[in-house]
Parts: C-alpha cells; structure tokens; sequence
C-alpha cells in the first residue's frame, strides 16, 4: 500500500489541504470556546447552521451564502440569549439550534434530491471539497489569525474576567459577538469536510488537549492550532485508506492524542483540563 | 453621623474635593423586589469609603453602579469624565485554572488602549515596578494558581494599580484570606488612599478592616448611616442594618463590634 498513494488526486489534494486549516483553525477557535465554556453554544451553533445548509441545497442557492447568512445569524441570537446569562439561557439556545437543525432533515426528506449534498454536510466528506472550499478556508482562516491578532489582549481580558473587563474600557458586548462570528465562520467553512455532527468535537478536543500541556495563555493559542493541523492531516489521509468519512476519523486521531496526553502528562494535565469546568 | 433621613448630608460637610462618582437617589431591582432603595452617596477624589452590610443587602449591586457596569433603575449616577476606575474583584470569583500568568494578567489593565499581543520591553519594565512595589518581584512568569493567597490577591490588586486608577473599587479584599494577607491589604490600602486615590470597597469584615477606615456606609437596602466609625457603629445602627442585637466596644482605642449574647438579646 502506498500511503501518499491518494495525493496524484486533485479532490484529495483540496481536501487535505482543507482538513490541515480546518483542523488548526477549530483548534486556534476552540481555545476561547473551551475557557469561555462553550462548548454547548459551538455545538448547538453547528447543528443550527445545518438548517441554513439544508435549505441552501433545496433552494439551489450557494451554500456559503444561505448557510452563512442562516449561521450569522443563529450566532448573533445566541450570543444575546448567552449573554442575558439567565438561569434556562442553555435551555433557550437548545431550543433555537434543534429547531433549525430539524427544518434541515425536514427539508431533506421533504426534497430527496438534495439529500447527498445535505449528507456531506452532515457526516464530511472529501468529496464534496472543491478548488473554491480550499479558497474558503484560507479566507476563514486570515480572518481568526486577523481577529485574534488586533484583538488579542481584549479576547484576552474578556475570557478571563469579564465584569472587570467591561469596567476597564473593553467593550466586552462588541469582542463576545466577534467570537460569535468568528465560531460561526469557522463552523460554515469547515463543515464540509468535518461534518456538522462532528465539528464540535474538533472544536473542543485540541484546545482541550493543549491545555493538559501548558500553563500559558500564549502557549496555548500556538500549541492548539497545531494538534488540529496534524489530526486534520492524519485523519484525512487514514481516512481515504479506511474508508471511513473524513469527519469521523479526523475525531478519533484528535481523541487518541487526546488520551495519549491525558496520560502522559498525569495528574497535572487532568487538573488543568479538569478544572476548565471550575470557576 | 450622617441623618437616616438625609444621608448625603455629612458626606456634603465633609467633602471639600472634587466629587468623582455621585450617585444620587439611586433604586434598583433585578425585575423583582427593590434591591436598594433611594440611595444618595458621593465619592470624593482621595476619598476611603468601606460599604458594609449583610448578605444580599445590595452592596455589590451598589459597587456595580458605581463602577458603570450596572444602571439603576431609578436614580442618576454622575461620574466626572476623564478619570480611571480600576475594579478588583472577590479572589472567589477568579477562575484559577485559568491559563494566565501574573505578568499576563496585570497586562491586561490596558487593554482597550493596546492593540498588539506581545508585551514591549517597555511594558514589561512596568510591570515589573508594580509587582515590585507589591512585593511580587520576580513572581512575573508564575501560573496564577502557584501563588499563595496573599500574593493572589496582590496579583489583581498590580492589575488594578497598573491602570493608574483615580478610583480604587474593590469587591470584599478581605474575603477568603487569612489574618496575615488581612493585614497586608490593610496596610496597602491605606498607602494608597495617602498617596491621594480614592477607594471604595465592600466587607463583612467590620473588625478587621471596616473599623481601620475613615468612612463607613451602612446598606441594607437603603442608606441606613454614613460617617466615621466612630459615629456610625453603634449599637442601634448596626441592629438596623445586620437585624441582629450588637454590642460596640472599645479595645486599644479600637472599636469592636460583637454579637450580643442570646440570654441577653
């Protein structure tokens, strides 16, 4: 068997390359998902931008558009909901997500010959990666290097401490709803090939990881991205050899690595990781 | 001591500087009961007010509309323009896993006026004056989790100091801390009102730190008293603000404030 065997293929060539981005920039994105704790409001975002997927491939509209339009947005409404920080707020973003999640595997029995398009999305797939999705994907990618750049200290000081944050000159209002975006953007342009019902996962697994190893903010933002990156590249090209759709074998790679720090770094890494959920 | 009817009067007698933060019959509630109720307060530039009152009294609410991060229901807040809030939060309240180091965290004091990530050379000169000032030298590069409670506190205190604040606002410094760390805030605070900042805090600790400063505010609700020590704890104001008998006394020219015992309340 030759490894490098599937790289003479173009759709391969475009879907590694999108797997690699996709994998850093859910990692460099996941970093703020997983201190902030959103893991729940990135997975629901998901689901609901699925909707919007759905009703792009029944109405023949570009996908980008109808789901990007549809995930702004979801992203923007549960940011608000989020941020009233209301007891049953988790209960108000479920609601919205699920929602659109269903109108997307309604319209997908309603009209069948969307359905491959609308599989794709869901589960990943190489297939479906064209030369434009690899131009996505680098855009989506400048843009969070951009954001996180020129915004770094207030992500910063707003992740950590948001009340002081307000009161020292940062509007925390504005730089919440830019990581809304920044995660619904990161979701629509990587979705084709992690899947909707996966790229959660990839949102939380590296970052996740990445923790266990560093005690620095920093560190963190560098080492995430990274672990992303490789699980993308691994992933996508067991993926090819087995068979098995991108998405999922991209998440075992990051689940293994996971496990493997887990253990590796011992009892420090679970209380890093372990105390994400502890304020 | 300031009238329970009219409690902005002493602090109008008293005060001869530059009002920064006036907060003028203030009312608030959360959607359901009033919180505070018609509350008048000023905060003068160099100015040391401690807020004391039992749980759910409306004290943090008082420091959140003070700060700006909360509008009242009713009333107005004034605040002079120009001049720099630095807020300290309860150390509870900090999310310890969190991975920051000290220096990182008294970095972001400047955020909003900072654009680039990484810290000039310069920067980083300034920090290292306040941590030294602090007591914290040396300690720039440590997780925040590895330092001991007094240096812990001391961290968000760099934090707030880095910003050059012309108001000091702390939420219970004295919370969570143990006799030695008490003493330490104590004592730094009282430098920094002498060296001319104003501050504001909050405390259950009456003994331990209300009694050492110049002015107190009583808050259950509303406005029950505000002055000196002296003036304000007294047994019939603090019944009115606790709910519960107390006694004052006077050790070392300190006073002392103590349940009464159940027999004789």
């Amino acid at each position: 068997m030759n490894l490098f065997e599937p790289f003479q293929f173009a759709f391969f060539r475009n879907g590694i390359i999108v797997a690699v981005l996709a994998g850093a920039i859910c990692g460099l994105i996941g970093v703020y998902v997983v201190l902030r704790q959103m893991s729940y409001i990135g997975h629901g975002l998901s689901h609901s931008i699925f909707g919007g997927a759905a009703a792009s491939a029944v109405l023949s509209v570009n996908f980008y558009l109808g789901a990007g339009l549809w995930g702004l947005l979801s992203a923007l409404m549960i940011g608000r909901v989020a941020r009233r920080g209301k007891i049953g707020s988790d209960a108000a973003i479920g609601v919205i997500t699920t929602a659109s999640f269903a109108m997307g595997l309604a319209l997908s029995n309603l009209f069948g010959q969307a359905k491959r398009s609308i599989d794709a999305v869901l589960f990943g797939s190489i297939l479906g990666v064209g030369g434009a999705d690899v131009f996505a994907v680098v855009g989506a990618g400048a843009l969070s290097v951009v954001v996180i750049y020129s915004c770094y200290r207030q992500l910063l000081f707003a992740t950590f401490d948001p009340e002081v944050a307000d009161v020292s000159g940062v509007n925390v209002a504005r730089i919440e709803a830019l990581l809304m975006l920044m995660l619904a953007t990161t979701i629509l342009f990587t979705m084709k090939v992690m899947g909707v019902l996966l790229i959660s996962a990839m949102l939380v697994t590296p970052a996740a990881t990445a923790r266990m190893m560093t005690n620095s903010f920093s560190r963190m933002l560098t080492i995430a991205p990274i672990i992303g990156a490789l699980c993308g590249f691994v992933g996508m090209l067991l993926s090819y050899h087995i068979d098995v759709s991108p998405g999922a074998t991209i998440i075992l790679i990051a689940s293994t690595v996971f496990l493997v720090v887990f253990t590796v770094t011992g009892s420090r890494g679970r209380r890093n990781v372990g105390g994400l959920g502890h304020h | 001591m300031t009238n329970v009817d009219d409690p902005t009067r002493l602090d109008e007698v008293a005060s001869a500087g530059r009002i920064l933060v006036e907060v003028d019959g203030v009312s608030h509630s959360y959607g359901g009961p009033v919180v505070l109720d018609h509350i008048h307060l000023s905060i003068e530039a160099g100015s040391f007010l401690g807020i004391i009152g039992p749980s759910g009294s409306g004290k943090t609410t008082l420091l959140r509309i003070i700060l700006g991060n909360l509008s009242p229901t009713r009333g107005a807040v004034r605040r002079e323009p120009g001049k720099r809030v630095a807020y300290v939060p309860q150390v509870e309240t900090v999310n310890w896993n969190f991975p920051i180091t000290v220096s990182e965290v008294v970095l972001m004091s400047r955020a909003s006026s900072i654009r680039h990530p990484w810290a000039t050379g310069a920067e980083r000169r300034d920090v290292s004056v306040v941590l030294e000032q602090l007591g914290l030298g040396g300690l720039e590069d440590r997780h925040i989790r590895e330092l001991s409670g007094g240096q812990q506190q001391r961290v968000f205190l760099a934090r707030a100091l880095h910003r050059q604040p012309d108001l000091l606002v702390l939420d219970e410094p004295t919370s969570g801390v143990d006799v030695r760390t008490r003493h330490e805030v104590v004592h730094l605070l009282t430098d920094l009102h002498r060296g001319g900042m104003a501050v504001v805090l909050t405390t259950h600790d009456i003994n331990g730190l209300a009694t050492h400063l110049p002015r107190i505010a009583c808050v259950n609700r509303e406005l029950i008293a505000l002055g000196s020590p002296r003036d304000v704890l007294t047994p019939k104001v603090l019944e009115r603000t606790y709910g519960a008998p107390m006694d004052v006394l006077e050790h070392g020219g300190l006073l002392l404030v103590t349940d009464v015992p159940l027999e004789s309340s």
